[in-house]
Order: structure tokens, then C-alpha cells, then sequence
């Protein structure tokens, strides 16, 4: 092929824009919307069969083609099939199938069960357990056999030895296993329980029902030892769990035996319970009847209280009191207090309603609590060596749950009664405890003055102050109390607390005590009680062990201040940060003040107590970032800090706020996005200059526009990341070209094209090693689009910076095999091209481009067409170099997209170029992987180009372009 | 080399009889000789328990001494070549409950060192003043025998307090009569010091196979007695005694 002779086609922009404005039609918003056809407007009940007979039911507002993914359904989505298969249920159903079934259980449950109101056992259980620990040894005593070999229980003198083996037989499974384990640690203890557990569990699959029954009372055995008494609140969490799998497996298993022919409903009354049932329940009671100690008769009975309902109507009503006053035969106070807890946890679950038990297990609890302060108890506590206050707090869980129990749902005037008789109770400050932990917090709350005054008139032996302060914080956090009170109560509370000695307690209550004080005060309050709290945990960095509580501080303000420049004004605020001194701790703080402060920061800010409060939080964060941060680590904060920054404005003052970005540049130069937030933010600052003098800019804003290019020239470098690098460049160099700053604008393109060898051919995105060529590709896009307005450099020679960037691009390592080079080269034709036009496509405000600068000279159009020449001809040496087999697909490819741009953008008329396009076109074609569908469409466009004024000579093009068919 | 034959008696003090007596025996055929077809046959069947003479049917019992016991047994019969088949199955027969109203006989008690009987030594003893009563000694052997107990006071703290109860057989023969009386359950109702001033339920459910209503016959009795049992710290035993009266109704 003849070396081409390049001409650019004329454009006249204006005109072309205005044939190619489409007319306006005029929309009738009536009937059609875009998304109508989709919108199922009727859905008939009619039963989900997919047969394909029955078409759709569900017809459409208009005729427009049926929604793909009904159609998949023929026509019925599995959702609109659930609703009408449930409508055409039986009208006990009600209206459709789930609903109904929600409100039938809504109704039983008023009567069966209780409420989400209610706080149920197993929330509490995590808690027993975290709390009640020993380091002291523990042992299980298990007498899987007969009782034989214990000491002769007394009255055994009148038995005979035969009967009681007959007696005992339901206990004489495994002969004599007594086991004793001894010198167990407080996990190896829980571990043997689950173990037991589990026995319990395969005994009663394996039918050795006889077996399950003998562990259960062995366990419940267990809780009448109260040696290693700190664990016990903990040891009957374990054990009652057993308990509850037990009562369950036992109800499961009668409730199974009446399932036949159909499973019993859940609302099943004794009638629909068969007489093999009723026999087998029965037999349990009497065996449970016949066991000969108290405590495991008690427990085992209670654990399948719900199995009266098999036998008999008032079962359950006749039970409960009888087990209650069961238990005033236990004479461990403590044990007895928790077998109270127990019975009202399974009445409770069973029957609520049934309120009368309840009350009358706290009554007489309260009527056994004088044996507290008994010889046998006192004894007891010397030998274990446990204070009194501690063993107080044993009865917490069990008498905290009993009175939610009895609390929830209660009136009012049963509540006061029962407050009336705590008060005229000994050791009453237990009781208040726990009445304030179990009455609802408006009650607590409304007499919130009252209860002050019974903690300060409470036992100083007893139990601990300052727990009570922590029950009566908690339910102040949640309910309010009478406004005149308010700050007396905060007043009196944070008397006592400030007086507690221990940190680990004054922190567990202080750090109640601030939601109350954040709720209802001011940022002095506030700000009182962190620096009463930083003077108590600073002295031997008692802080050191209470981050969990400090953290939960810092929650709770930020749950109330979301107006920062209220919270950094508080004097104590950051001294009180200074105590997170673990690393870890501290950005944890930071990153939550910081999502407080992006969430709730609405205004932009300038205020110098924020900024100098945050940049500290956001330096501190920053300052974390090590060699070992995740990469996910460094991005949330990262993160957090660009959120930071773009909240700062200075308004008008632009100058400053460049200088706090020179600043943030300083303080956050390891973190790169923060770096790339800083020059978006300083190119923006740029081009707010720029509007608000309106395109002109005086001396002082050219000035600091120049600034701020210089801000972005220098940071640039700084990235790692090519890209960043690449498009920051770009991007800065059109802030500077839009603010006549030429030079500077020159210098970040210039900057761009000489490190586009450094570019990688493969960069790594979200983990996965990727091609760079695409990336490349647009990027040398998007810049040849920028070249157009960029004039010419005086000192250096036409079409500089395009040149520039072809030499790197034709210097630069492609991959193997790829044509991305000549594809830039055929990028770069249409850029030429708009370049030869007398005016250019667009230019920029006060900054002469080439058109200006040249006027069109000659000398510069051919310039330019032989830089054209030598492009074509490049891309025509590597046409030829595919023409071997495999190439010959690509082949086809780059000559339709070169054939495209020559007649988008050259002269045909000459001769040479015609000939050239018609030989590009039949190239494409040759080897027939050239899609027919897009040739046609490109022949008929150029069929109504030829049509266009001054375009005629396309109509003999058209006729040399030849269709072939595909052979 | 010498052979020797040892006969030892399991309980050498039993007093063995020379059989049971035999209160019923009644045959009835509940299928015809025939074919039985392959799987499983249900015959249904029944007759009504007539007695031998003039011998009365006692409720099933099942003691130490005596044993009142109802068996059935089932045989087929097969031809020559097959072995007959034989089931046994014990059957439990209760009385008609009694007509009669059981009049509730509460008794009132109160236990004080000085109360005691059978004592070794008065003046070792621990005060205390031990009060209660019993709902009833006439008792329905279906429901459960009630009271309460209260320490009203006690020097020395209460270990346990349980409820026994007593089954008393009397037997009488040419040689005279003997007697036997079993625990035949003990159930604690009160474990370690208990609150004073308390009242504390007694509540015993009869154990089913172990009780019977009371009985008198001409050759035996069977009776029953609740002991209530306090055990006190130092392990001094008190014992109350009270004859019951157990009743089908």
C-alpha cells in the first residue's frame, strides 16, 4: 500500500450539533409510564399450579412484552403463589395462612405465656456465670447406686434390708457407682455437668429412662452442698440446665405418645390426652413421689411441672403452692432462695398467670431471712472465710429473678407493698437491690428520692453501696425522674460513688451513673464526673483494668453530645482519652468518636476547638498505622479521616484552609487516601477560587491558585499508586489549565507522560492480580481528550506534549500480542483531527488554545497530517504483521475501527485516503469475522450520512463497499 | 474323695407356709380348636372374677409375708408335632371403693423433750418444742396424707426431718401370730436448719405397689403406721408414732 496522504475532514460543529438535537416529543403521561408494564395490576387467588395450559393470571396494564422473570414462572411468582394458596385455605385459617397463625398464637400467649417484655432465664444465665467464679476447688459427689454405703440415714433402723433395695431399685442401675471427684477446677466442674448432661441425653435415647431419672436426681442432689458457697449462684445455672433439658425430654416424650394419629396442638387440654399417656405421666409423679430426699423430690417435680397438664386441669395450680411451701423445708436459706428462683422460672414459663405462687415464694423468703444472720450461717461463712457483703451478693440472681417474676405486668400497689415490707426487713439492702433491679425503671424512677434515702439509711456492713448506686443508675438510664429531683439525686448518688475506694467498683458504678448525668445535665455536669473519674482511675493506672467501663463512658456521651464544639469544650474531654493508653483501646475510642462525629456533624466546620480536638483523634488513629496494619485497617480509617476532612471549611478564607490541608498533608502522610482526598480538596479550593472571581482572577487568587498547583505538584509524587498518580496529574493539570495557569499545567501533563513507563503491566485490584492495559488505555484516553485545549508550549515545538505521549506509547513494554498500541494510535487520529478544525469542538475560558495560537496556519496542518500519515502508516506495518491465521480475527477488528475513524474523521474525498477506506473495509471482510449485522448497520449509516449537505461523495463510497457474504 | 451337699436357706428366719392359698380359679376357652391364620390374632376376652366357696377376694398386695396375688395364664394347645404355648401374666384387682364416708380424724401434736417415751437419758437432751398436726389418719389411699410441722424452737439445729411410713403384717397361725413391720417408704420433708416458727408441709403420696387399704382377716392383718422422724444436729432421733387407717373410696 502507497504511503496515505492525510487531510481532516471539515467540521462544522455547530451545524451537526443542531441536525443531531432530537426534536422534542411530546410525552403523554396518561397511560404509559417506563415502568408500568412490570406492575402487576391483578392478582387472581388462584391455586400455583404451573401447568401450561392456565396462562397468567396476573395481566398487565399494558401490552408491552410479559416481564422476563414472571414469564419464567409462567406468570406466577412463588410469592404471589404462597398468598393464594393460603387464601383458599379453610377460613379457620383465617386470611392467610401465617398471619392467622400468628394471631391465634398473639391470643394464647396473653394467657400461656409471657411477653418479649419479659427478660427471659436465658439472658440472665451468661451473666451468673460470668460473675460467680472461684479459684477454689470443687467436687461432685455422685451415688449413681444405692445408698448403702452413705452413712445410715436415720430411721433406717425399722427397715428391713429388702425392702429397701426394693425401695431404692429405681436408684440401683449401675451397683454401687459411687463416684467422687474431687479437686476440680471451676471449668473441669461445668465440663462433667455438660458431660452429665449429655449422659442424661443418651440415656434417654437409649429408652434407659430409669437411668435419665437417676442423673437428674443426682444432680439436683448437688445443690444441697454449698461448700465453695461463691460458686453456687453459678452451679445452679449449670444444674437447672439440666433440669430444663430433662422436664423437656419428659414432656416431649408423653406429648409424642398423643400424637397419633395427629400431633397434639399446642392449646391441648386433658381431653385430647389417650389414657397410655395419662398412665405414663402418672407414673412419674409417683416415682418423683417416692424420692427420699427433699431437695431432689423438689427440683425433679418442678422440672415437669408443665407435665400436669396430661393429667388434669388445676394440676398446675394445685402444684405450684404446694412445691412453694415445699421449700420452706430446705433449711440453707441460700439453697432455699435459689429452689424459689427455680420454681418461678418453670411457673413462669408454664403459667404466668398463676401470680399468687410468686408472691407467696417472696413472702416467705423474706419470712427465712432472718436465718442470715444465724448461727448456722455465720458459722458457715467463718469456715469458708467469705464476708458477709459477698455472700449477700449470692442471693442477687435468685432474688432479682423471682422479683421480675413477680414484678412484670404487676400493678402498681403490689409494687409498693412489696417495697413497704423490703423496708421494714433486716438486711434490707439486699432486697432493695434487687427491687430496683426488677421493677420496671418508671417505677424506680418516679420514687427515685425515696430509694436514696433507704440506701443511705441501709446496714454500712452489709451489702454493698455502691451496688445499690449501680441497680439505681440502671434504671435511671432508662426511666426519668421528676425533673425538680433530678440534680439532687445526681448530687447524692455521685457523693457516695466518689467515696468508693476500690477503682474496679468505682468505675462499675460511675460508669452507670453517666448515662443519668449525660441524659438530663449539661455539658458542666458532664464534664464534673469525667474529671471525677479521671482523678479516681489515674493514681497507679488503675485505668489500666477498666477499659471496657471507660469505653462505655465515652459511648454513652457520644450517644448524647452530638454537638462537638459542646464536647470539646468539656475541659476534661481529651484528658479523659489520654487514660486509653493501649494502643488497641485508644483507636478503638478514636474510630467511635469519629462515626459519631461523620454521622452527626451536619455543617461544615471551622471551629478551632473541633479541629484542633479531632486532628488530635484523627493523628492518633493515623499514628497506629504500622507495617503490620491490615490492609482493611488502614482503609476504615483512612476512611474516618477523609470524612474528617470534608467536613472542615474555612468559608472564604481559602488561604487557611490550604494551609490546613498543608497541615493534614503533614500529619497523615501514611495513609494515601487521606493524601488523595487532601489534593481533590486543594483542587477544589482551586476551582472555588476560580468561581467566585468569576473566571478573572486578580493578582492574589492567581497567585494562590499557583499555590495550590504547587500543593498538588508536590504531593503527587508522594503516592504510591500509579494510577492515583496518573489520573491526579491529569486531573490537577485541567484545575490549573481552568485557572490560566499554563505552565503549571504543562507541568503536571508533562509529569503524567514521563511516568507512564513506570506503569506496570499488571496491577493488583481488590487482591487479584490484574492486567494494567485497560486502565492505561482509558487514562491515555481521557488525556489525549485534555491535549485538544492545551496550547502549545512557546519554547517547544509543535504538538509537544502529543508527541511526548505517542514516544512513550510507542517506547512503552506492551504486553505480547496486544494491539493496545496502535489502538491508542487510532485514539490519537480523531484528537488530530479536531486539532485541523478552524474551531475547535470546546476550549477553555481565557486560555488560548491551539486554534488561536496557530489560526490555522499551513505549516501546522501539515504538521499535523503528517504526524497523521506516519500514525496510518504504523497501523498499517502491523495490520499487515497479523495477517498470519491466528492474528486474523484482531486483523479484522482494528481495520473496521481504523476504516471507522477515517470516515469519521478524514477527508475522503482525495483519492488516496477513498481508496484506503474501501481497502480497509474489504480487509475486514476478507476472512469473514466481521459480524454482518454490524456491517449492515454501519453501511446504512453511511448511506444517510451521504444524504447529508457537503457529504454527497459518500454515495459512491457506499457503492465500492462491498457485503460478502460469509463463505 | 468326698462329696459334700450344702443346703443354705436364703433367709433362714422366714416362716415358710405349706402353700398359698387359693382364693379363685376359674377356665374359660376363648377360642375354639381351629386354625389360627398367619400374623397376628387378637382374641378379645373376659369373665367375671368369681371366688371359691366362700373365700373373699383381697386387693392385690404384695408383702413380706403375705402375698396376695391374681395371675392369668393363657394356653394353645397344638397338634403333636408343636409345642403348646404358655403365657403368664400377673393381673391387679382393686376393691370397689367403700361406700362409706371416711371421716377425717385430725390429730394434734406436739413434741417436747418431756413428751418422750423410750429414753435413755432426759437430761442429755437438747430442748426443744416440736408442734404439728396431721390433716387426717384416716386415710384414701389415693390422696396424699397432709400436715404441717413447725420448729418452734430447738437448742440444738434441726439435721432432717423426714416422714416414714410403716407397713405392719400380722400373721397368725396354730403357733401363734407373727410380726413384721417394714418401712416401706421414707421421704424427707426437711433438710438442715430449718427456719423456726415456720410451718413446713407433710405431704406423702401412698407408694401404689407398696400400700393396700387395711386389712383384716381372720389369718392375717396388714397395717399401716406414719413415724415422723426428727434427727437433730448431734444426731439425737425423735420419733413420733401414729397408727393410720388407709381407705379405698
Amino acid at each position: 500500500m502507497a504511503a496515505v496522504q492525510w487531510r481532516s475532514r471539515e467540521r462544522n460543529y455547530d451545524a451537526e450539533l443542531q441536525r443531531w438535537r432530537p426534536e422534542a416529543a411530546a410525552l403523554d403521561f396518561g397511560d404509559y409510564h417506563p415502568l408500568k408494564p412490570i406492575m402487576v395490576t391483578d392478582t387472581k387467588t388462584r391455586r400455583g399450579t404451573r401447568k401450561g395450559s392456565t396462562s397468567s393470571s396476573s395481566s398487565s396494564s399494558s401490552s408491552a412484552p410479559a416481564d422476563p422473570l414472571s414469564s419464567m414462572l409462567d406468570g406466577t411468582d412463588p410469592l404471589s403463589m404462597f398468598a393464594a394458596a393460603s387464601a383458599s385455605e379453610p377460613p379457620a385459617m383465617s386470611h392467610s395462612g401465617s398471619t392467622g397463625e400468628l394471631g391465634r398464637k398473639k391470643k394464647e400467649n396473653e394467657e400461656e405465656a409471657v411477653g418479649p417484655d419479659f427478660e427471659p432465664w436465658s439472658s440472665k444465665r451468661g451473666e451468673i456465670l460470668a460473675r460467680f467464679t472461684t479459684t477454689e476447688k470443687l467436687s461432685i459427689n455422685l451415688f449413681m447406686g444405692s445408698e448403702r454405703g452413705k452413712a445410715p440415714s436415720p430411721g433406717s433402723s425399722a427397715v428391713s434390708e429388702k425392702v429397701r433395695t426394693r425401695l431404692e431399685e429405681l436408684d440401683d442401675l449401675e451397683e454401687g457407682s459411687q463416684r467422687e471427684l474431687l479437686n476440680l477446677s471451676q471449668q473441669d466442674y461445668a465440663n462433667r455437668i455438660e458431660e452429665l448432661n449429655q449422659s442424661l441425653k443418651e440415656a434417654w435415647a437409649s429408652d434407659q429412662k430409669v437411668k435419665a431419672l437417676k442423673i437428674v436426681i443426682q444432680c439436683s442432689k448437688l445443690l444441697s452442698d454449698t461448700s465453695v458457697i461463691q460458686f453456687y449462684p453459678s452451679k445452679f445455672v449449670l444444674i437447672t440446665d439440666i433440669l430444663d433439658t430433662f422436664g423437656r425430654l419428659v414432656f416431649d416424650r408423653i406429648w409424642t405418645m398423643c400424637s397419633d394419629p395427629r400431633p397434639l396442638p399446642d392449646s391441648f387440654t386433658v381431653e385430647d390426652v389417650n389414657d397410655t399417656a395419662k398412665e405414663t405421666c402418672l407414673n412419674w409423679f409417683f416415682k418423683i413421689a417416692s424420692i427420699r430426699e427433699l431437695l431432689p423430690r423438689l427440683y425433679v417435680e418442678a422440672a415437669i411441672l408443665k407435665c400436669n397438664r396430661f393429667l388434669n386441669k388445676s394440676g398446675i395450680q394445685e402444684t405450684l403452692p404446694r412445691l412453694t411451701a415445699m421449700i420452706r423445708g430446705i433449711g440453707d436459706p441460700l439453697v432455699a432462695a435459689y429452689a424459689r428462683a427455680y420454681l418461678c422460672r418453670v411457673g413462669m414459663e408454664v403459667a404466668p398467670h398463676l401470680k399468687d405462687s410468686l408472691n407467696r415464694n417472696f413472702f416467705d423468703l423474706l419470712a427465712t431471712f432472718r436465718q442470715i444472720s444465724g448461727n448456722s450461717i455465720q458459722k458457715q461463712l467463718l469456715k469458708q472465710r467469705v464476708e458477709v457483703p459477698e455472700y449477700l451478693t449470692l442471693y442477687s440472681p435468685a432474688i432479682n429473678w423471682i422479683l421480675q417474676c413477680i414484678a412484670y405486668r404487676a400493678p402498681e400497689p403490689l409494687l409498693t407493698e412489696m417495697m413497704e415490707r423490703c423496708k421494714t426487713m433486716a438486711n434490707n439492702a439486699l432486697l432493695l437491690n434487687s427491687v430496683m433491679r426488677a421493677f420496671k425503671p418508671e417505677f424506680v424512677a418516679a420514687r427515685a428520692t425515696d430509694f436514696i434515702g433507704m440506701i443511705k439509711d441501709c446496714d454500712e456492713s452489709g451489702f454493698p453501696k455502691h451496688l445499690l448506686f449501680g441497680s439505681l443508675g440502671r434504671s435511671l438510664a432508662c426511666a426519668d425522674p421528676p425533673e425538680s429531683e433530678r440534680l439532687t439525686i445526681l448530687n447524692e448518688a455521685w457523693k457516695v460513688i466518689t467515696k468508693v475506694r476500690s477503682p474496679q467498683d468505682y468505675i462499675n458504678c460511675a460508669e452507670i451513673w453517666v448515662e443519668f448525668t449525660c441524659r438530663h445535665f449539661t455539658k458542666r455536669e458532664v464534664n464534673t464526673v469525667l474529671a471525677d473519674i479521671i482523678k479516681h482511675m489515674t493514681p497507679d493506672r488503675a485505668f489500666e483494668d477498666a477499659y471496657p467501663q471507660l469505653q462505655s463512658v465515652i459511648r454513652k456521651i457520644l450517644a448524647y453530645f452530638h454537638d462537638f464544639s459542646v464536647l470539646f469544650s468539656m475541659e476534661r474531654f481529651l484528658p479523659f482519652l489520654d487514660m486509653f493508653q493501649k494502643d488497641s483501646v485508644r483507636v478503638e475510642v478514636c474510630k467511635s468518636i469519629m462515626e459519631v462525629f461523620i454521622k452527626h456533624q451536619v455543617e461544615l466546620t471551622r471551629d478551632p476547638v473541633i479541629l484542633n480536638a479531632m486532628l488530635h483523634i484523627c493523628k492518633t488513629m493515623h499514628d497506629s498505622v504500622n507495617a503490620l496494619t491490615l490492609e482493611d485497617e488502614k482503609r476504615a480509617l483512612a476512611q474516618l479521616i477523609i470524612g474528617f476532612i470534608r467536613m472542615v471549611s474555612f468559608g472564604r478564607d481559602f488561604e487557611q484552609q490550604l494551609s490546613f490541608c498543608v497541615e493534614a498533608r503533614a500529619t497523615f502522610c501514611n495513609l494515601e487516601p487521606v493524601l488523595v482526598q487532601l489534593i481533590h480538596t486543594v483542587n477544589q479550593l482551586a476551582m472555588e477560587t476560580r468561581r467566585v472571581m468569576r473566571g478573572s482572577h486578580s493578582r492574589k487568587t492567581a497567585a494562590f491558585v499557583r499555590a495550590c498547583a504547587a500543593y498538588s505538584f508536590i504531593t503527587i509524587p508522594s503516592l504510591s499508586s500509579i494510577f492515583s498518580r496518573l489520573n491526579l496529574y491529569l486531573l490537577s493539570g485541567q484545575v490549573a489549565l481552568a485557572n490560566q495557569c499554563l505552565s503549571q499545567a504543562d507541568a503536571f501533563l508533562k509529569a503524567a507522560v514521563s511516568i507512564l513507563p513506570e506503569v506496570p503491566r499488571s496491577i493488583s485490584v481488590e487482591g487479584k492480580l490484574r492486567s494494567s492495559e485497560s486502565f492505561l488505555m482509558d487514562f491515555i484516553n481521557n488525556f489525549l481528550a485534555t491535549l485538544l485545549v492545551v496550547p502549545d508550549h512557546p519554547e517547544h515545538g509543535v504538538l509537544y506534549l502529543v508527541r511526548g505521549l505517542l514516544n512513550m506509547v510507542q517506547d512503552y513494554t506492551w504486553e505480547d500480542n496486544s494491539d493496545a498500541k496502535v489502538r491508542v494510535y487510532i485514539s490519537a487520529l480523531p484528537l488530530l483531527a479536531a486539532m485541523s478544525q478552524e474551531t475547535y469542538l470546546y476550549t477553555i475560558p481565557k486560555v488560548d488554545s491551539n486554534e488561536t495560537l496557530y489560526g490555522g496556519d499551513p505549516k501546522f496542518l501539515s504538521e499535523i497530517n503528517k504526524l497523521c500519515e506516519t500514525l496510518i502508516g504504523q497501523i498499517l506495518d502491523h495490520l499487515k504483521t497479523l495477517a498470519r491465521d491466528e492474528s486474523l480475527r484482531r486483523q479484522s477488528a482494528l481495520a473496521f475501527s481504523l476504516f471507522g475513524v477515517l470516515l469519521a474523521h478524514g477527508d475522503v474525498r482525495t483519492n488516496k485516503l477513498s481508496q484506503l477506506t474501501i481497502n480497509l473495509w474489504n480487509l475486514s471482510h476478507k476472512h469473514g469475522y466481521c459480524e454482518t449485522r454490524f456491517s449492515v448497520r454501519t453501511l446504512e449509516y453511511i448511506k444517510y450520512q451521504a444524504q447529508q449537505p457537503d457529504m454527497t461523495h459518500l454515495t459512491d463510497t457506499v457503492q465500492r463497499l462491498a457485503l460478502q457474504s460469509r463463505t | 474323695m468326698s462329696v459334700t451337699l450344702d443346703i443354705r436357706l436364703k433367709r433362714a428366719n422366714k416362716v415358710y407356709h405349706e402353700g398359698p392359698i387359693q382364693l379363685i380359679n376359674s377356665n374359660i376357652e376363648v377360642a375354639k380348636a381351629g386354625k389360627i391364620p398367619g400374623g397376628k390374632t387378637e382374641i378379645p376376652f373376659e369373665f367375671p372374677l368369681l371366688t371359691k366357696g366362700n373365700k373373699v377376694l383381697y386387693e392385690t398386695y404384695h408383702g413380706v409375708f403375705v402375698n396376695i396375688q391374681y395371675t392369668l395364664r393363657c394356653d394353645l394347645r397344638r397338634s403333636l408335632l408343636a409345642k403348646d404355648l404358655s403365657r403368664n401374666c400377673e393381673f391387679i384387682v382393686h376393691c370397689q371403693p367403700q361406700k362409706a364416708k371416711v371421716v377425717p380424724t385430725p390429730v394434734k401434736f406436739t413434741i417436747t423433750p418431756d413428751t418422750l417415751q423410750n429414753m435413755r437419758e432426759r437430761s442429755l437432751l437438747p430442748k426443744f418444742l416440736i408442734r404439728g398436726h396431721l390433716d387426717a389418719t384416716n386415710c384414701v389411699i389415693s390422696q396424699p396424707l397432709t400436715g404441717e410441722v413447725v420448729v418452734e424452737n430447738s437448742d440444738v439445729p434441726i439435721k432432717s426431718i423426714e416422714l416414714q411410713l410403716v407397713r405392719v403384717e400380722t400373721c397368725g397361725c396354730a403357733e401363734g401370730y407373727a410380726r413384721d413391720a417394714t418401712e416401706i417408704q421414707n421421704i424427707q420433708i426437711a433438710e438442715g436448719d430449718v427456719c423456726h416458727r415456720l410451718p413446713i408441709p407433710i405431704y406423702m403420696v401412698f407408694p401404689r405397689l407398696f400400700t393396700c387399704p387395711t386389712l383384716e382377716t381372720t389369718n392375717f392383718k396388714v397395717e399401716f403406721e406414719i413415724n415422723i422422724v426428727i434427727v437433730l444436729h448431734d444426731d439425737h432421733l425423735i420419733t413420733e408414732n401414729f397408727p393410720l387407717k388407709l381407705c379405698r373410696v
